[in-house]
């Protein structure tokens, strides 16, 4: 990615700016506020709204079955003891990283343009961390005993096996959704505050009123919110490493061939980020077209995505070259059929489909700025992108364990309906829950946007 | 444990499968427990052990069983028994089972309303005034085969009574073919006693001998014996096999040649003319045998006079049993390593010319009653004598058997038989020698034994088996002092003295002028056996042998047509990444059945093998609707094989219910010696480069102990196992033992395609060479019990640790399913309760259950413990005594079961253990170890004794 200068922000066409001409701290607080207090709730919301409530519903029933009948109803066997459940927890874990790397790290680094971006990217983090927490709870054998990964004082004086990467897993994943959680409510505290201000209705005006903790935009608020803000950035910003960082031990610790590489942390921290700023591109377009959002998540903005896009996917598929080198080049047998098999085992056709999701159409097409400022191009770039990056975890998860080390063991996985409806049921999770947060929160911080007018118009005039 | 759970859960079972209660009794009569002086009361926790013997095909093999607090749990060999030795087989094992089978038949049934044994008896006792009058015209008994003294004393009472009643017996695979055989070549009945222990080159004509038959326990071991190789200077017996299917002799072989089953009549003539027998037809030269392998061959019998054996197989032919006799007499083998002595049977019969004239008589309106004491005829008669129909046509029927099945359907009356474990009888076993059995509870459901049944019919109503089989003992005068020798008996298990003499027969060469049967060597042949683990479908209802792997195919829950890799290539069926295979129809004779097409290498080219056993329809909930009867395709003239059958694709495809994926065995077994995972040479490489297990290529594999930690301190035990490669037949003893033992649950068939089989222990088959003929190596699989374990690193909830002992230890209350310790097991021996599998429903279960192992619930992880509630009895015992533990006084559940003792387990720190020698050998080595894993158990290379002139 290159660096963000004040210069290029100078740039006056249309497709730089970060933000469209001729806003006012009124024109923007009102055109961000509207969409959740005046606009009302629309029939495509409706719509929407409930396809995806009904995949909840069915994420519920699949669940409330597992939990019933055993994880027996999945697909997992011996020797493929983890299935789609660890596949979607991989997949939607490493999703929420964007989410903090653009409201955390880029914050730091002082990039203006996640200004605009941030509070949904922020959103789909904490959404993704739900869904993803679920798989792990509910893949496990007996999961009302769940807490037992937990170091709380036991009678019996047991702890968890602090060896184990899953108990490391069970502090970076709380770790984040709290950090993440606790950042996106600070940083939503003005714009509640803003929200309780402007709303005609009582119940709105408690409500926001609440969880607004009497934001009365005093100096010392904001200097204590900028400090509160910015310590939390900084925590934030080496989850954005260690999370996916320890995750990956759950595999790299493994002695299984295709799981035991010290490739693994900035392979799957690298591949997170991919999948991440992808979901936020899917999540963008169409919400900046149907709330006419132009203005605030301009092409700018999609440029500088696909632009990450294009360097984690440029780190993934560098992952990808090592890992068949290495399993080549180390001599080691187990390693080597691991590929084979890979390449050209029952699984072959996903094996080769992940490299076409993700190395060869975001590769060969994002290079190109036509297609970086095609919105519709983006669009598909951005769906296949979480395709390929689910087929790599399925990869990594399935056809490391299918054959392993004893021949005699060897064995198919075959999902059965239960993982897919847990794994359907989870996006409709994270869709109900972002359907409800754009309706009830704003959705592009309003005091954020407003200190980017006064910026670019400082800008503007210093020039 | 399951105990408290059962009685917990009770109370919701459904009113069906409450017939039983948690209380089960004593035999009212007084039973002799094993080896000891009898306790004055029963000590809670403490088993006991008794003596008794289990009949399979009529004939015993002695068996100790288990009893905690009255209930029988399991099942071990009796080590004084001469057919045993201490070993079991997969039926003995299993067999625990159908004592609790909540399927059993309960009730006396008449015309399908529940009835009661003495309303039975109103009917005989009104019978008999008739069949008084009429010398017992029209009355018919059929039976299994019949070795037990008491009842053929009580049929030779009956048929004095009744002069015109008639008796037969059937069992779909008796002796027909090796007692016709005898008779051709003696002119007498006899049976025949093989010793192996004093074989050096054995020639095995389609013979199953160290697996199937009333004698292969004792086989097995005597077999084994002379092949156990300590170091360079060991020798090593030789066994040459031609076979028409694929065994676990045939695995174990020096040299195994696949034949077609019509073409092992052609190799025994060949072999016998090179013996100098002059038979008439032997052929200079046979598909895929070379001349030159069969002069070998001879040469290796001519060089190993008296100490060869020549032995044919039950499904050939009379004229290739008669052939053996003649070539065991040639290579003056008689009285050295084969033994004549009568039949053990009471009355030897041509079972199927029994049924066929049985049929006949039914036909002809002879037969007015006929009693069925246990079988299922209606089952396995062939398909041309069509016996359910003509069954129908006799006008009372009366059935004794152990389920309601297809057979006691058709029946007016049906008498619940009793299981051996619940009734007095006794039976002789393969020498002739008599045991009683002992019953060790009294019946579940008031079942009754065939003595019962015949009192009744000689006009002793009322009667009970115990007194029935000791009275005949007592009138026998076997000592002066007959309560002692009763108590004596029951206590070994076997009345001593009473194996069959041995007794001098000569061949008569008439035989050998008669010209073979003429076979057309173009066609295809069928070979029928039965299953091996359902047997002749008797065992259908068994879940324990429903899902055990089969030998090779490891199918489950299934029979299949077993194809050999050319035909199927022909044929083009195939197995595919799936896990699909081909549906195939066999045409034989007219009948067709459609099954699973599975390719089995080393199966001969151009037959196909089925089993009997399936295609039950009324077995019980566990037993119906799986595979097909091969039965209906199956002559009364057919025996063993069948000629000009042939196999035709459907274009169908089904999954196989197999625990091994089929499409990937090439590639698996390639990986498989890739990484060392079987170890194997000749005698002569072995002599030549003793270390090569360890050495060289396979050097790579045993890397210096390496560890970031330091050693932990080593005091007490080290448990630890030794698995001799050159033993193991794969007859899967080891892993019923180890299910009964440790409460290991059935998951049903689903499940086994989905891959969740819960064996602690299982039996893997790798293949080398080409798959017409591949050498078959077996290699029974448990957990490793690694120093570093890689399993205990990644639990999150240390559910998995490492004991003192070295132990790698299974804490199931703390275990939460996370599946990683199984994930990060390179032995993939970890077994997962995915769902509820262990049955906490059915009340008849509880009872049979071990109670020092826990009955483990959904959710859980569990594996193969070494048997640590065996070496915490026998601690706690040593500890009692304040002595140390010996060796050899803890047996593994699979160690104590196996045949050819091919499991040793022990401590590795005494060095004058059994386990320790077998570890200090040059062939021993762990799998994987590049790992670093240090597995406790290891394994001794296999080594093969090829004869140096033949080169395949």
């Amino acid at each position: 990615m290159e660096p963000e200068t004040p210069r290029t922000q100078r740039v006056p066409a249309s497709g730089g700016a970060l933000l469209a001409p001729g806003h006012t701290y009124g024109s923007v607080t009102d055109k961000i506020s509207a969409i959740v207090l005046t606009r009302g709730t629309r029939k495509g919301w409706w719509f929407g709204f409930l396809i995806t409530f009904a995949l909840v519903m069915m994420l519920n029933y699949a669940l409330a079955s597992v939990v019933i009948r055993g994880v027996g109803l999945f697909g997992i066997n011996i020797p493929v003891g983890w299935g789609f459940a660890i596949v979607n927890f991989v997949w939607w874990i490493g999703i929420g990283h964007a989410g903090t790397l653009i409201s955390a790290f880029l914050l730091l680094m002082r990039q203006k343009w996640r200004t605009s971006i941030n509070r949904f990217a922020e959103a789909m983090t904490i959404f993704a961390v739900s869904c993803a927490g679920l798989f792990p709870l509910i893949h496990l054998g007996r999961p009302w005993l769940f807490y037992w990964l937990l170091p709380y004082p036991d009678t019996m004086g047991v702890w968890p096996q602090f060896r184990s990467p899953l108990v490391w897993d069970v502090f970076a994943v709380s770790t984040y959704a709290t950090v993440s959680v606790l950042f996106w409510f600070v940083g939503l505290i003005p714009d509640l505050a803003t929200l309780r201000d402007r709303a005609r209705n009582r119940l709105a005006q408690i409500g926001y009123g609440i969880f607004a903790m009497g934001w009365r935009g005093s100096a010392v608020h904001w200097a204590r919110y900028e400090m509160a803000s910015l310590l939390l950035a900084g925590l934030a910003t080496p989850l954005v490493v260690s999370v996916h960082t320890v995750v990956s031990f759950d595999f790299a610790i493994a002695i299984v061939p295709g799981w035991h590489s010290t490739i693994f942390p900035p392979y799957f921290v690298a591949g997170a980020i991919y999948s991440g700023f992808a979901m936020v591109m899917t999540l963008a377009i169409p919400l900046r077209k149907y709330y006419g959002l132009e203005d605030f998540v301009t092409m700018r903005h999609l440029d500088n995505m696909a632009k990450m896009l294009l360097a984690t996917g440029l780190i993934v598929a560098y992952g990808y070259m090592m890992e068949t080198f290495m399993a080549y080049y180390s001599g080691n047998a187990y390693d080597r059929t691991m590929i084979v098999n890979r390449m050209t085992g029952p699984y072959w056709p996903l094996y080769w489909f992940l490299i076409l999701c993700n190395i060869v159409i975001p590769l060969t097409f994002l290079w190109s700025p036509r297609i970086r400022r095609s919105v519709r191009a983006l669009f598909v770039i951005s769906l296949v992108v979480q395709v390929g990056m689910w087929l790599e975890r399925f990869i990594i998860v399935v056809t490391s364990l299918d054959r392993d080390f004893v021949p005699s063991s060897w064995r198919m996985y075959y999902p059965t309906g239960w993982d897919w409806m847990t794994f359907i049921g989870s996006i409709g999770l994270f869709l109900t829950l972002f359907y409800l947060f754009i309706r009830y929160l704003p959705m592009i911080s309003i005091f954020e946007m407003r200190e980017l007018v006064h910026k670019t118009a400082e800008e503007a005039t210093g020039s | 444990m399951g105990e408290s759970e059962g009685n917990r859960t009770a109370g919701a079972a459904s009113a069906a499968l409450a017939g039983l209660t948690a209380c089960t009794k004593l035999p009212t009569e007084k039973i002799v427990p094993y080896a000891g002086e009898e306790p004055e009361e029963f000590i809670p926790g403490k088993p006991l052990f008794y003596a008794t013997a289990m009949t399979l095909g009529g004939i015993a093999k002695g068996v100790l069983a288990e009893s905690h607090m009255g209930r029988p749990t399991k099942i071990e060999g009796n080590p004084d028994h001469p057919a045993s030795l201490g070993a079991t087989d997969v039926f003995g094992q299993a067999s625990v089972l159908d004592l609790y089978d909540p399927d059993r038949s309960q009730v006396v049934i008449y015309d399908g309303h529940i009835s009661d044994w003495s309303d039975l008896l109103v009917v005989v006792a009104e019978k008999r005034s008739e069949w008084a009058a009429s010398k017992g015209t029209g009355l018919y008994l059929l039976t299994e085969t019949v070795t037990s003294p008491t009842l053929a004393d009580q049929m030779r009472v009956l048929l004095e009574q009744f002069p015109l009643a008639r008796w037969h017996q059937y069992e779909p695979w008796g002796g027909d073919r090796a007692l016709e055989g005898a008779r051709l070549a003696f002119g007498e009945d006899v049976n025949t006693v093989y010793k192996f222990d004093r074989a050096d080159v054995i020639l095995s004509l389609d013979a199953d001998f160290l697996c199937s038959g009333p004698g292969c326990l004792r086989y097995a071991r005597d077999f084994a014996d002379r092949r156990r190789v300590t170091g360079p200077d060991s020798t090593m017996n030789r066994l040459y096999v031609v076979e028409s299917s694929v065994s676990g002799t045939g695995s174990i072989a020096d040299h195994s040649w696949p034949l077609r089953p019509s073409a092992i009549e052609s190799f025994a003539r060949a072999i016998a003319a090179g013996l100098g027998l002059k038979p008439a037809g032997a052929p200079s030269s046979l598909p895929g045998v070379l001349p030159e392998w069969i002069a070998a061959l001879v040469r290796d019998l001519e060089n190993h006079r008296g100490a060869s054996i020549v032995i044919a197989g039950g499904g050939q032919p009379p004229i290739v049993h008669a052939l053996a006799h003649a070539m065991n007499q040639a290579l003056g083998n008689i009285g050295r390593t084969v033994v004549y002595t009568a039949p053990v049977e009471a009355s030897p019969t041509n079972q199927m010319q029994s049924l066929v004239e049985l049929v006949r008589d039914i036909e002809a309106r002879r037969a007015q009653t006929l009693i069925i004491l246990g079988g299922n005829p209606v089952y396995t008669a062939p398909a041309d004598l069509d016996f359910g129909s003509s069954l129908e046509k006799v006008p009372l029927r009366i059935h004794l058997g152990l389920y309601e099945d297809e057979t006691a359907e058709l029946c007016q009356w049906h008498i619940p038989e009793a299981h051996y474990l619940e009734a007095w009888g006794d039976a002789r076993a393969y020498d002739g020698t008599a045991s009683i059995a002992q019953p060790l509870i009294a019946p579940l459901y008031n079942g009754k034994s065939a003595h019962e049944v015949m009192a009744a019919l000689v006009g002793q109503p009322g009667r009970v088996g115990h007194d029935i089989v000791r009275d005949y003992w007592s009138r026998k005068n076997l000592a002066a002092d007959f309560e002692q020798l009763w108590e004596k008996s029951l206590n070994d298990g076997f009345i001593a003295g009473t194996k069959l003499e041995p007794k001098v027969v000569t061949v008569k060469p008439e035989f050998l002028a008669a010209p073979p049967a003429a076979t057309a060597l173009t066609d295809l042949d069928v070979t029928f056996r039965p299953d091996p683990a359902v047997w002749d479908g008797r065992f259908a209802n068994n879940s324990w042998l429903q899902e055990l792997p089969r030998p090779f195919t490891k199918l489950t829950w299934d029979n299949a047509i077993l194809i050999s890799p050319a035909l199927g290539k022909r044929l083009g069926v195939t197995s595919a990444n799936d896990e699909t295979t081909d549906v195939v129809e066999l045409t034989y004779e007219g009948g067709k059945v459609q099954g699973l097409g599975l390719i089995v290498p080393g199966h001969p080219e151009d037959s196909v093998t089925v089993h009997f056993g399936y295609g039950r329809t009324r077995a019980g909930r566990v037993g119906t609707g799986h595979g097909f009867n091969a039965y209906s395709i199956w002559r009364s003239g057919t025996g063993g094989f069948g000629t000009r059958a042939v196999l035709a694709k459907t274009g169908m495809r089904a999954r196989p219910a197999t625990t091994q994926q089929h499409h990937a065995i090439e590639q698996e077994s390639e990986a498989g010696f890739k990484r060392h995972i079987i170890q194997r040479a000749t005698l002569a490489e072995f002599i030549k480069n003793p270390n090569f297990a360890s050495k060289g290529e396979a050097a790579r594999m045993n890397p210096p102990p390496f560890s970031l930690y330091p050693e932990l301190p080593h005091n007490g035990h080290a448990w630890g196992m030794a698995v001799d490669l050159s033993c193991c037949v794969g007859c899967n003893a080891c892993v019923t033992a180890c299910r009964s033992e440790n409460n290991v649950p059935v998951v049903g068939k689903d499940e086994v395609m989905r891959g969740r089989e819960m064996d602690w222990l299982r039996v893997d088959t790798y293949y080398e060479g080409p798959p017409e003929n591949p050498r078959v190596y077996n290699q029974p699989v448990f957990c490793m019990h690694c120093e570093n374990a890689p399993c205990e690193v990644v639990c999150p909830v240390g559910a998995t640790v490492h004991s003192p002992e070295g132990l790698n230890e299974m804490v199931y209350n703390r275990c939460v399913g996370t599946r990683y310790c199984s994930n990060n097991c390179p032995y993939k021996v970890r077994r997962f309760n995915f769902k509820l599998y262990a049955d906490f429903t059915t009340p008849s279960l509880f009872a049979m259950r071990n109670p020092s192992v826990t009955v483990r619930s959904r959710g859980v992880m569990e594996k193969c413990t070494y048997c640590v509630q065996r070496i915490n009895v026998a601690k706690i015992q040593a500890e009692e005594e304040t002595r140390e533990v010996k060796d050899g006084e803890i047996l593994t559940a699979c160690q104590q079961a196996c045949p050819t003792q091919a499991l040793v387990f022990g401590d590795i720190h005494d060095p004058e253990s059994r386990v320790s020698k077998l570890k200090r050998q040059s062939r021993n080595y762990g799998l994987l170890t590049d790992l670093n894993t240090r597995p406790r158990t290891t394994y001794l290379a296999r080594l093969r004794n090829p004869n140096p002139e033949i080169k395949e």
